[in-house]
């Protein structure tokens, strides 16, 4: 069984990002930038699954420019076998993103593609529902809990009204929510070790997809800020603000 | 053409959040709304009540029963050549379904909503909701999920727009429904209250929880958290309010042993009002907050439940 995960690069989820002035989209130079968060939980269970013995193979593919080489080395001192970059400097939307994922899919065949939720950049929350239509495979997302059998897979999701049980035949996609896993931090010798995994480069053009952007980004402003109220002395305060200023109680 | 609206149900229940989908239809042009699942004439009846609506498709078959993403996808896009855009709410529901149906129609998809600036432009919250991106699709087809907390609900007028019944399509097998754990509550649901009392890690543990609870309560509203109480296992998971959790914007909410990370605040700064109590003076939280408690939250919370006898 060969499990395949996809990471993206994106701003550190600590870092305060600024709009730029032009409006032109998020100043991103010199930011500090890391897996997405919930790629890390993807790449735990990956990882986890072959430490069971339930996977045999494990593989991490990511998308963007030639900083991603660092993410994917992150991905193999976390204990995955081989990585590919699909180098790209322009702006890739999750359509195009799951049109490669979907290529290197079918060229390296796994029976479980693993992605995250959610990039905390773009907050699409897209690209596995995509890559699932267009392999015509089934998809759990927002997982906490997957169970793997002969051949099925069992999902947990984490839905509006509570958690939600699916059975998917393999292959599959699954994406992953923060529940999933804890994942865990590398430790240095398997950084170095990391270093001599393989990892191959390829492109868009090779992998025969256009990746036209179809929405165009007009313009990114700063959201209305919400200036600070007042601090209040005590309950007494708190309950008349509440009653008589505001008129919410 | 016009627009095709996914009403998001269960168990005989139209969600909320559907009604305010229809308001960001209504913008877009003439709206049709799709009500595929088993046994849900009512809900069907129930939405061409809606003001806005003009036409209902209702569809009913086994295969839509559990709201499975695979079945109804192929069903959506058998449908989707009459309309120029397709929406659904952005609950899990509408997250599971339309990148699904999008990839089908090889089309972008728009995630959360929050503003239809034309036919083809909308905006959209990126980066935690700290910043905003205006975007022109060029797509034919646009398919989008809707933030139901930026647009209002359509009411239930004396709309009686007609139902007509769409035939079932072979259902493709790639997932089947187990089970479902759903949390029990006597409460509002959370992104529908109009006052919402969420806890964070300084709450401390679930005993506590009830401290938080109490004051729910007392103000006929639902409870919330923070990601860290959820983690650490004090309430469901589903009660996280956040950038990957719920959007909520209520008339008042009350944050409890909350630090106000980016991620907390991206799902309830468009609150109305803000309270917040936080022993913690510098605590972010109080940036936001239009009232600001700094006080030991199990000192102040007794006396603030008792206050509202
Ligand atoms: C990818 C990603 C997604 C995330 N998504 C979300 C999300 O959707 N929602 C979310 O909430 N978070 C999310 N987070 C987590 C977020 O970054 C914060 O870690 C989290 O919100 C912190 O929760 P907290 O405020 O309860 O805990 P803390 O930051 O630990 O704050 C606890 C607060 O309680 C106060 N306190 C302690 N004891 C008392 C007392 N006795 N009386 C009064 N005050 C007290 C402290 O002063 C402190 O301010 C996400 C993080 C990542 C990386
Ligand atoms: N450029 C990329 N390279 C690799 N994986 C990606 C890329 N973009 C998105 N993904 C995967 O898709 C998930 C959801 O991303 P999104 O749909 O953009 O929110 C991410 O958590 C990743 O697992």
């Amino acid at each position: 069984m060969k499990v395949l995960v996809c990471v993206k690069r994106v701003v550190d989820a600590n870092v305060k990002i600024s709009v730029k002035a032009d409006g032109s989209g998020v100043e991103r130079a010199n930011l500090k930038m890391a897996m997405n968060p919930f790629d890390e939980i993807a790449v735990e269970e990956a990882v986890r699954l072959q430490e069971s013995g339930k996977a045999d193979e494990t593989l991490v593919v990511s998308l963007g420019d030639k900083g991603c080489q660092e993410t994917l080395r992150t991905a193999l001192a976390m204990g995955i076998d081989r990585a590919i970059l699909v180098e790209s400097d322009t702006e890739l939307q999750p359509l195009a993103v799951a049109k490669m994922l979907a290529a290197v899919v079918r060229r390296e065949q796994p029976d479980l593609v693993i992605l995250g939720k959610q990039a905390i950049d773009d907050d699409n929350n897209q690209t596995g529902q995509m890559l699932a239509a267009l392999l015509g495979w089934g998809q759990g997302t927002f997982a906490s809990q997957v169970t793997l059998s002969k051949n099925q897979l069992e999902v947990i999701r984490e839905i509006d009204g509570g958690l939600e049980t699916l059975a998917l035949p393999l292959p599959a996609v699954v994406t992953a929510d923060l529940r999933l896993n804890e994942p865990r931090y590398v430790k240095l010798p398997n950084i170095m070790k990391a270093k001599k995994k393989r990892l191959d480069v390829t492109c868009p053009d090779a992998l025969g997809v256009d990746i036209q952007p179809r929405l165009e980004i007009l313009k990114v402003e700063e959201p209305p800020v919400r200036s600070g109220g007042v601090k209040v002395a005590d309950v007494a305060e708190l309950v008349d603000k509440l009653r008589n200023e505001a008129r919410v109680i | 053409m016009g627009v095709l609206i996914i009403a998001e149900h269960h168990n005989g229940q139209l969600a909320g959040a559907t009604r305010n989908t229809v308001s960001a239809g209504v913008q877009l042009g003439e709206v049709s709304v799709l009500v595929a699942g088993e046994g849900c004439r009512g809900v069907a009846d129930e939405v061409a009540a809606l003001e806005g609506v003009t036409r209902v498709l209702l569809c009913d078959a086994g295969a839509y029963a559990e709201g499975l993403a695979e079945p109804l996808a192929d069903l959506i896009v058998a449908i989707a050549k009459d309309h120029t855009h397709l929406l659904a709410p952005a609950t899990t529901f509408g997250k599971n379904l339309m990148p699904r149906v999008a990839a089908l129609l090889d089309v972008a998809q728009l995630s959360e909503v929050i503003e239809v600036v034309d036919a083809d432009t909308f905006k959209r919250p990126i980066y935690a909701g700290n910043a905003i991106a205006t975007v022109r699709s060029r797509d034919t087809r646009k398919v989008l999920t809707v933030r139901a907390t930026a647009f209002e609900a359509a009411v239930a007028g004396s709309g009686t727009a007609p139902v007509e019944v769409v035939e079932a399509i072979a259902d493709p097998g790639l997932s089947r429904f187990v089970s479902r754990a759903l949390t029990e509550s006597d409460r509002p649901e959370l992104t529908a209250a109009r006052v919402v009392i969420s806890g964070g890690r300084g709450v401390g543990s679930k005993e506590n929880f009830t401290l938080v609870e109490q004051l729910a309560d007392k103000l006929n509203g639902a409870v919330g958290a923070s990601r860290a109480a959820v983690d650490a296992g004090f309430v469901p998971n589903d009660y996280q309010v956040g950038q990957t959790g719920k959007i909520v914007a209520p008339e008042l909410y009350v944050a409890v042993g909350i630090s106000g990370a980016i991620q907390h605040l991206a799902g309830m700064k468009d609150s109305k009002v803000i309270v917040a109590i936080n022993k913690d003076e510098d605590a972010p939280i109080f940036e936001v907050a239009d009232y600001g408690l700094v006080a030991d939250l199990f000192e102040v919370m007794p006396i603030l439940i008792a206050s509202l006898e």
